[in-house]
């Protein structure tokens, strides 16, 4: 996908080619079989591998660091707080937000949603209001909204999208109405790979004083996120997909607006003073962090984007577009094949249905070829009857997968052909 | 170790899966359940016509993956002319082939439903074989609720 920003190299002959081999050698699980067949994994858009580096971080912050934050006075403890503090910063450079304490740590995209769903949706929706979501968002971008319509008896509106799996803009800007008091949208659709246009997004919600939530999710690990540059109000992403652990994500959001929300949960970290008669809430980002974080997870984080930064999400990005054209181009190839999301702007996924083939026969039988994919509703059922399907099988890439990869996959569609054929 | 794809995906399996047998609503059912399986999407409506004890008639409608078609062919093939006690004893004996939990040698003669036996290495897979027997349960005592497999 398009960067937002492009690095020229004057007077560079020829820019290196993507190095998957080298890339390939920090990841430690890619180097086994599965049912006698070499690994291909190609479920990343479910979650991602991890590098060694993550890895050994996670071990050795347990092995060395291990204590809880912003409270001892001993050492191991403030070890623990530099730790956990820079990777805020490592963040929040790394979508380029204008402060770290606009970086909340959460458990992941869904928490930072239902957080903002409940913090922001809870103090700002009223009866007859309206949430704007789109055709192709995620159950976690859809149910802490339904919640909260039902929470206040507001109304949740749907984009709609074209037979491609694009968002019709049209029909978003003319549902953007009156009562819309929030906008809540994916930046890559995680079944279909479509790329929203989120800058004239934001540029029309603004426009009529709407706030925008961007479920980031499946659009950091592959592409520049500059969230100044975009102008949402909020953007939400989990580490585990991004190469860093499970149980670590973020929400950001706009210094104001979430100084202006209440806290999300109660509980230690999140308060500055407490009496039984009245507790005083701490400042940003901790108002929004109760309790002992994930610390761990968030070093490891941490550790991850350093790792990206380290390979280039340029780099990697466009290398990984290279996949997804090689994949295109020989999947739609293949009879009896038909790809669901055909967006013209896409990124790193590729959704499709065999005919006469359930999805979960493509599955276990691409399974037994060493090849892991994700067959299912991809947690966006909505969309699935959007396209009459009961399911698809979606591979999906990351940068350390392979031409070679991507052959083995199109020879696994072969064999489900021919096991029904 | 390598899985061989035929020993989930047998002819038979993939035959029924193809051409479903006793694929149609019955006229005349005097018991009816429907079978979902929300993980998938796979849904079945299996129809009974019961004289007494004794299953005189059975068919089903429904779609699905070629383990949960499949499935719900042979188990209507298998259990015409059964009676409720023979139907339950065969789900046992089935269940414990696909699961791989057996208690003991199978008392049952499970005839074509042995086809399924390779499903117990796959356990991802083992609702999508008992989807139709569940439904078959919830058939015989006629709950008229639809069965899920979570």
């Amino acid at each position: 996908m398009s960067a937002t920003e492009k690095t020229t190299r004057i007077g560079q002959a020829a820019i290196e080619p993507f190095d998957v081999r080298r890339v390939r050698e920090d990841f430690p699980i890619l180097s086994q079989t599965v049912h006698g067949k070499p690994l291909v994994y190609l479920d990343n858009a479910a979650t991602s591998q991890k590098p060694k580096i993550v890895i050994d971080a996670l071990q050795h912050f347990y092995s060395a660091d291990n204590s809880n934050i912003h409270r001892g006075v001993h050492l191991l403890s403030e070890r623990a707080t530099r730790a956990y503090e820079e990777a805020r910063v490592k963040v929040q450079r790394f979508i380029h937000a204008r402060e770290s304490k606009e970086i909340i740590f959460v458990r992941g995209t869904t928490e930072a949603i239902n957080l903002v769903a409940q913090c922001y949706g809870g103090t700002h929706v009223s009866p007859g209001d309206e949430i704007l979501i789109t055709a192709m968002e995620h159950h976690s971008n859809i149910v802490p909204w339904q919640i909260l319509c039902e929470q206040k008896g507001a109304v949740l509106r749907v984009a709609p999208i074209n037979d491609d799996g694009e968002l019709l803009l049209d029909e978003f800007e003319r549902l953007l109405g009156r009562r819309t008091k929030v906008v809540a949208i994916a930046h890559i659709s995680n079944a279909l790979g479509s790329i929203n246009p989120i800058k004239q997004i934001v540029e029309m919600a603004h426009s009529r004083n709407v706030p925008v939530l961007v479920d980031g999710a499946q659009a950091v690990p592959h592409a520049v996120v500059d969230v100044q540059d975009l102008g949402c109000d909020f953007y939400a992403f989990s580490g585990h997909k991004l190469y860093g652990p499970t149980g670590i994500g973020v929400l950001y959001g706009k210094g104001p607006r979430l100084e202006a929300m209440p806290p999300y949960q109660g509980g230690g970290d999140m308060i500055s003073s407490v009496t039984f008669e009245k507790t005083t809430y701490n400042v940003l980002p901790h108002k929004f962090e109760a309790g002992t974080p994930n610390v761990a997870g968030t070093i490891g984080l941490g550790l991850a984007i350093d790792y990206v930064n380290g390979i280039g999400l340029e780099a990697a990005a466009a290398y990984e577009d290279e996949l997804l054209s090689n994949a295109t181009a020989q999947v739609s190839q293949i009879p009896g094949v038909r790809l669901i999301g055909t967006a013209k702007e896409k990124a790193a996924v590729l959704s499709f249905v065999v005919d006469g083939v359930h999805p979960h026969d493509v599955g276990t039988i691409l399974d037994l070829e060493g090849i892991a994919v994700r067959t299912g509703h991809h947690c966006a059922q909505p969309l699935m009857d959007r396209f009459d399907v009961p399911a698809t099988t979606r591979a999906s890439f990351a940068f350390y997968n392979t031409k070679q990869e991507i052959d083995a996959l199109v020879a696994g569609i072969h064999r489900v052909k021919e096991v029904f054929a | 170790m390598t899985t061989d794809l035929r020993d989930l995906y047998q002819e038979l399996i993939v035959d029924h899966s193809k051409r479903p047998r006793n694929f149609r609503r019955l006229e005349g059912a005097n018991h009816r359940a429907v079978g979902y399986n929300p993980l998938c999407g796979d849904r079945v409506t299996l129809y009974l016509k019961l004289d007494g004890d004794v299953i005189k008639d059975i068919a089903f409608e429904g779609s699905g993956c070629a383990i949960s078609t499949a499935s719900a062919s042979i188990l209507t093939e298998t259990l015409r002319g059964k009676t409720r006690a023979q139907a339950e004893a065969l789900f046992h004996g089935f269940r414990e082939l696909v699961t791989g939990n057996t208690d003991g040698p199978a008392e049952v003669d499970l005839g074509k439903l042995v086809a399924f036996s390779g499903v117990s290495e796959f356990p991802a897979r083992v609702k999508c074989a008992t989807l139709s027997w569940h439904t078959l349960v919830s058939a015989l005592n006629d709950d008229r609720k639809e069965v899920s497999t979570e």
